[in-house]
């Protein structure tokens, strides 16, 4: 069967994949969702799933819209006025637009990690400690093993396990993005949103995160923003590109970087432009 | 016939000499004045000036009560001027960082940042002083308090606006209410910044005498006591500088000494926190 793209004139809800990779199930799902900075239209009827335990990858060039949908998805935005989102994002079924939303208890579900490594100024220690405190209150040996077991997870046990007192801007840039991935994936969410995490990173710190990401895929549904065409190639199950505020294609990422049905999509990918 | 090249060569050694001059005019005047302090002020530092009160005319004795009377009303003034200076600045920086009231609060601050401290002196004699049937050091460490505030909620609001958006957005993302995230985020990463504001503040204050002639006035003796008048060092120095007796002068010379040499290491402190903070 062939997949559908998803023109923001005629918008299609995505296909079922379940002939293809088992059986799927939406964790997130974004209907027509509008988002307003000011009077500025940066998403138009955009409409996505996120696919439970995969990675979905969002592609296409800047100012497309891909880093606002994330912050849409764990209501990041909210701290601004003057930002708008207009439509549905149903996360398990329940729509988290909704303005009797708990935002604190939202973004405990959907985690985020940034372009910018941005390592609270406190020890390495406490940079985990402190948000699973803000969820729960467990004994001082249960607390370090959830660090311990945080850390491990983001592969940075080994390289700091010695030293985590030391204050967590004195890791290098790479080491700092697995301390936040650390620190986020300590407070159990359901999702993790990725926005260019990598793109502030030398190779091999990039490699290192693309690893942690395909271990992290058998427990958590991710999203991740990339302008990296080989990294959503490498390490996604799911792409969607993006291109001037709408969804233009979205579709398993072998088909997407092999045999996409937009134009656009095909001219982004090989490099004709953006 | 100079060339292009020459031309401009000439005019950098011209441009380059003025900016060493004035360099070297403001410096000099500085060291001139840090020279006279210490050849009238050094003199007439000893224990003593530590131990004894002021004298009555022409006779020995020390810079005790003002020195103790300035260090109560600038700890008071600082405990009363901060915490408002903190708040405000914070609701600035943060809760209200948007909002209208912000800008005009800010307006407001800078005025009162830039205002004559003899008007701040004259204000708080008006409100505190005949009410209270007369002068008292806890009037003198109102106006300082005046004083403080505006240069506090001004480095604490440039302060928490230096710290990145990211590091909030990433607080609030791990599901972290408004109150932790300026409590444990914010007020961290501008700490040293914030401290240093506070400092400039203590700077600032220990200096002025305006507000405190109308206020705490002075006092020939020790008082402790906050409902009474309470000397000050720069009060002191006006006083006792503008009489005809050798003693009291070569006294004001030395109080002069001791609170530039206090303002400096504040100065020294504030700027060594500063710098920290952009290493750390």
């Amino acid at each position: 069967m062939s997949m559908a793209s998803v023109h923001s004139s005629t918008p299609v809800p995505a296909v079922s994949h379940a002939t293809e990779t088992g059986a799927l199930e939406e964790k997130v799902a974004v209907r027509k969702l509008n988002f307003f900075y000011g009077g500025n239209r940066a998403l138009k009827d955009v409409n996505v799933p996120l696919y439970t335990k995969r990675v979905t990858a969002f592609i296409g060039p800047s100012g497309c819209g891909k880093s606002t949908l994330l912050r849409i998805l764990n209501r990041v935005y909210d701290l601004y006025p003057n930002q708008r989102a207009e439509g549905e994002v149903l996360l398990d079924g329940k729509n988290i637009l909704d303005p009797g939303q708990d935002l604190n208890l939202l973004r405990s579900r959907v985690g985020m990690v940034f372009q910018k490594p941005t390592p609270f100024p406190m020890s390495i220690y406490e940079n985990i400690a402190f948000g699973v405190r803000l969820y729960e209150r467990p004994p001082k040996a249960e607390l370090d093993s959830r660090v311990e077991q945080a850390l491990r997870r983001a592969a940075l046990w080994d390289e700091v396990k010695d030293k985590l007192a030391a204050n967590g801007l004195s890791l290098s840039g790479g080491q700092q993005q697995r301390l936040c991935i650390a620190r986020t994936v300590a407070v159990k969410p359901e999702v993790i949103l990725l926005d260019e995490p990598c793109s502030a990173l030398d190779p091999i710190s990039t490699a290192k995160i693309e690893e942690l990401i395909d271990e992290l895929k058998d427990d958590y549904t991710i999203a991740i923003v990339t302008h990296n065409m080989q990294q959503a190639a490498r390490c996604s199950d799911f792409t969607a590109f993006m291109y001037l505020g709408e969804l233009v294609e979205f579709d398993t990422t072998s088909k997407m970087f092999t045999t996409p049905t937009d134009r656009r999509t095909q001219d982004y990918i090989t490099g004709r432009f953006g | 016939m100079m060339t292009l090249y020459q031309r401009r060569k000439l005019r950098n050694h011209v441009v380059i000499f003025f900016s060493l001059a004035a360099t070297a005019i403001g410096l000099g005047w500085l060291a001139v004045i840090l020279g006279t302090l210490l050849y009238h002020g050094a003199a007439g530092l000893s224990l003593s000036v530590f131990t004894e009160n002021t004298p009555p005319p022409a006779a020995q004795g020390g810079l005790l009560n003002p020195i103790v009377g300035s260090l109560i009303m600038t700890t008071l003034a600082v405990l009363i001027g901060t915490p408002v200076g903190i708040f405000a600045g914070t609701y600035m920086a943060e809760y209200g960082r948007f909002s209208r009231l912000t800008h005009v609060v800010r307006f407001i601050n800078d005025i009162l940042l830039s205002a004559p401290s003899i008007v701040v002196g004259l204000f708080v004699y008006d409100i505190m002083v005949p009410p209270m049937h007369g002068f008292s050091g806890l009037s003198g460490a109102v106006a300082l308090a005046v004083l403080v505030i505006p240069v506090v909620v001004r480095t604490t609001e440039d302060m928490l606006a230096l710290v990145p958006r990211e590091l909030r957005e990433a607080a609030s993302a791990l599901g972290m209410p408004l109150a932790y995230v300026i409590g444990k985020v914010s007020y961290r990463a501008a700490r040293a910044g914030i401290v240093t504001g506070i400092l400039l503040a203590v700077a600032r204050i220990s200096g002025e005498t305006a507000p405190l002639l109308f206020t705490a006035f002075n006092n020939q003796f020790f008082s402790a006591n906050l409902l009474r008048p309470m000397a000050s060092l720069p009060a002191v120095i006006f006083f006792f500088a503008l009489s005809p007796y050798e003693e009291w002068k070569a006294l004001a010379w030395t109080g002069a000494l001791i609170v530039t040499m206090a303002v400096l290491a504040l100065s020294i402190t504030a700027r060594a926190l500063a710098s920290s903070r952009k290493t750390s």
